[in-house]
């Protein structure tokens, strides 16, 4: 906007133009005073638009990157589990949804105590737990050394890098019917597809954290007297491990995805058996009440690798 | 022990282009030297450290170390970065056993000497500490204290105050200078700061740019004990600013080559 279009705009008011005018000689002016003050080969530019400086005492609430205080923190944590709770006692009190199709929460927690009674929560949670364990744990196997491998040889990463990458845009899910085929209806097909749908990605992101690892920790650890295997061990390992750790934490989630994935198509045990179950009796408090479990086992877990990421990597700045 | 560089070059190739970085340099340092080598930026300077590291091999001509053709990086020649690289999962304490560890010395004598260089370099009390809680002159103490306890041949020093304020890097000179005493090790520092290679070195040798060159190697001639009022001295006044001519004249006639190019 050029200063002689908002000076006709503001024209219409009056005051607003008297401001407009002021401006206007108080550029003239600068622009004078410049000059008087420039002996040097400068061309005698028109001063630049002026710009108001940032307002100050903005609530840090919209500050970017501010810290907000304690207190703001916890109550908007606490709200983002009040709030959708109290929309969903509202509908139900409403009663424009059917109690079929949304449960109350009393219901769903009922469900939840009959299913504790019974033992069956506990039985269903430890068959979908074991099989993460084993499929996630033979993906951390397979893909912490694969990782370092690619992260620390630039051979292993021409070797391993365009076929992983490419893997690892095939949706596992979409590998059961013939992990079924190969492996039968037992526990090996769905470890296979938990494996299946975390080995890649935590393969890359793991090469990811071994390759930054400094090249300058590299060089003087060689001037220390140090052999490549001794760099491997002692530097690359230890500085890569929060990274290493992050990365399993990130795809823990997915593991969790597949591991319910997996038990929809055939089981006998698990959460994601439970679901399809409730399903066919049209048992949504049920449903409700595992969806509620595996989120709250999810956090669980996010919770405990967050710690011990911070643990392992509290050097990091 | 001598250092000795033979008619060493090095060539960069970047997307086909081969520049060259040093050219023709013969060198001699001899045990319990103090040498610092100035120069523009672009004279190869760091290239020149990088090279009898071991870390990168001459594109022509020998480096030898006692007779023995340098081949790459060892414990013989202690290497600090203008950053430090320093381990940061590692105390200060444990940065300065690294290089110890991979020794087969048993601990008490390994502790005995890993103390002795902490409180050389003025790092006792915060031997505990992680190096991200340091300040930048700290780290430095501990990436010489680290190189140090391995007892090198020659130490090598790349800008290693280069990034630190005015204050602290006096303090480090003092230091660096106290130590070469205190441990008779051979110290060659690379500096774009005149006035430091001046009051450190016992000779100063000037690289020329575009290709790195030794185009001067001036012999200090100071008193072996020196403190920072000798920096007020008229001869060493005098030899900083001839210092700085010759080095502002390399770099003067790097840029006028540079310019006929185009």
């Amino acid at each position: 906007m050029s200063a002689t279009d908002a000076a006709g705009r503001a024209a219409q008011r009056t005051d607003a133009a008297d401001e407009a005018e002021a401006h206007r000689l108080e550029d003239e002016q600068r622009l004078a005073e410049a000059q008087e003050v420039r002996r040097g080969a400068r061309p005698d530019w028109s001063p630049l638009p002026r710009r108001a400086g940032l307002k100050p005492n903005a609530s840090p609430l919209f500050s970017l990157r501010t810290p907000i205080p304690a207190r703001w923190r916890w109550t908007l944590a606490a709200a983002s589990f009040v709030i959708p709770l109290l929309i969903w006692v509202t509908l139900n009190a409403l009663g424009t949804i059917k109690p079929m199709f949304l449960p109350t929460p009393v219901a769903v927690f009922d469900a939840l105590v009959k299913m504790i009674e019974s033992g069956e929560l506990f039985s269903d949670l430890w068959a979908t737990t074991q099989r993460v364990l084993l499929g996630f744990g033979l993906a951390i196997l397979v893909s912490v050394p694969l990782g370092i491998v690619m992260g620390t040889f630039d051979a292993g990463l021409a070797l391993f890098e365009p076929v992983i990458a490419m893997l690892r845009y095939l949706p596992a899910s979409a590998f059961i019917p013939l992990l079924m085929i190969w492996l039968g209806l037992g526990e090996p097909s769905k470890v296979a597809v938990l494996f299946l749908g975390t080995v890649f990605f935590n393969t890359l992101m793991i090469a990811d954290a071994v390759r930054g690892v400094p090249r300058s920790l590299l060089d003087v650890s060689y001037t220390l007297g140090a052999r490549r295997g001794e760099v491997l061990r002692k530097v690359i390992v230890p500085h890569a491990l929060p990274g290493m750790i992050d990365a399993t934490r990130v795809n823990a989630a997915a593991a969790w995805n597949f591991v319910v994935v997996a038990e929809l198509i055939n089981a006998t045990a698990g959460l994601g058996l439970r679901i399809m179950r409730a399903q066919r009796f049209t048992q949504t408090d049920r449903i409700f009440a595992l969806l509620i479990v595996i989120g709250l086992l999810g956090l669980v877990i996010d919770i405990a690798l967050r710690l011990l990421r911070s643990r392992v990597g509290k050097w990091a700045a | 022990m001598t250092l000795r560089l033979k008619a060493v070059a090095k060539d960069y190739t970047v997307r086909g282009e081969t520049t060259r970085a040093l050219d023709g340099i013969d060198l001699d340092i001899a045990r319990g030297d103090f040498v610092c080598v100035v120069g523009a930026s672009g004279s190869g300077k760091s290239t020149l450290l990088s090279l009898i590291a071991g870390l990168t091999e001459p594109t022509e001509g020998l480096i030898t170390l006692d007779g023995d053709a340098v081949t790459g990086p060892g414990p013989d020649r202690g290497l600090v970065f203008q950053h430090g690289a320093l381990y940061p999962w590692r105390t200060v304490e444990g940065n300065v056993a690294f290089g110890l560890e991979l020794l087969s010395i048993d601990k008490a004598e390994r502790a005995r000497r890993i103390d002795w260089y902490l409180d050389e370099t003025g790092l006792g009390h915060l031997r505990k500490s992680l190096p991200k809680q340091l300040s930048g002159g700290q780290k430095q103490r501990v990436a010489i204290a680290r190189a140090l306890v391995c007892e090198p041949d020659v130490l090598l020093l790349d800008e290693p105050f280069g990034a630190l304020d005015v204050q602290t890097k006096e303090d480090m000179q003092v230091l660096i200078r106290r130590i070469w005493t205190d441990t008779g090790t051979t110290v060659l520092m690379v500096t774009h700061d005149v006035e430091e290679a001046v009051f450190l070195g016992g000779r100063v040798v000037v690289l020329a740019s575009d290709p790195g060159r030794v185009a001067a190697d001036i012999v200090v001639d100071l008193p072996g004990e020196r403190d920072l009022a000798v920096k007020r001295a008229p001869e060493f006044v005098s030899l900083r600013a001839s210092i700085e001519d010759l080095v502002r004249e390399q770099h003067r006639g790097h840029l006028g080559r540079s310019r006929g190019e185009r």
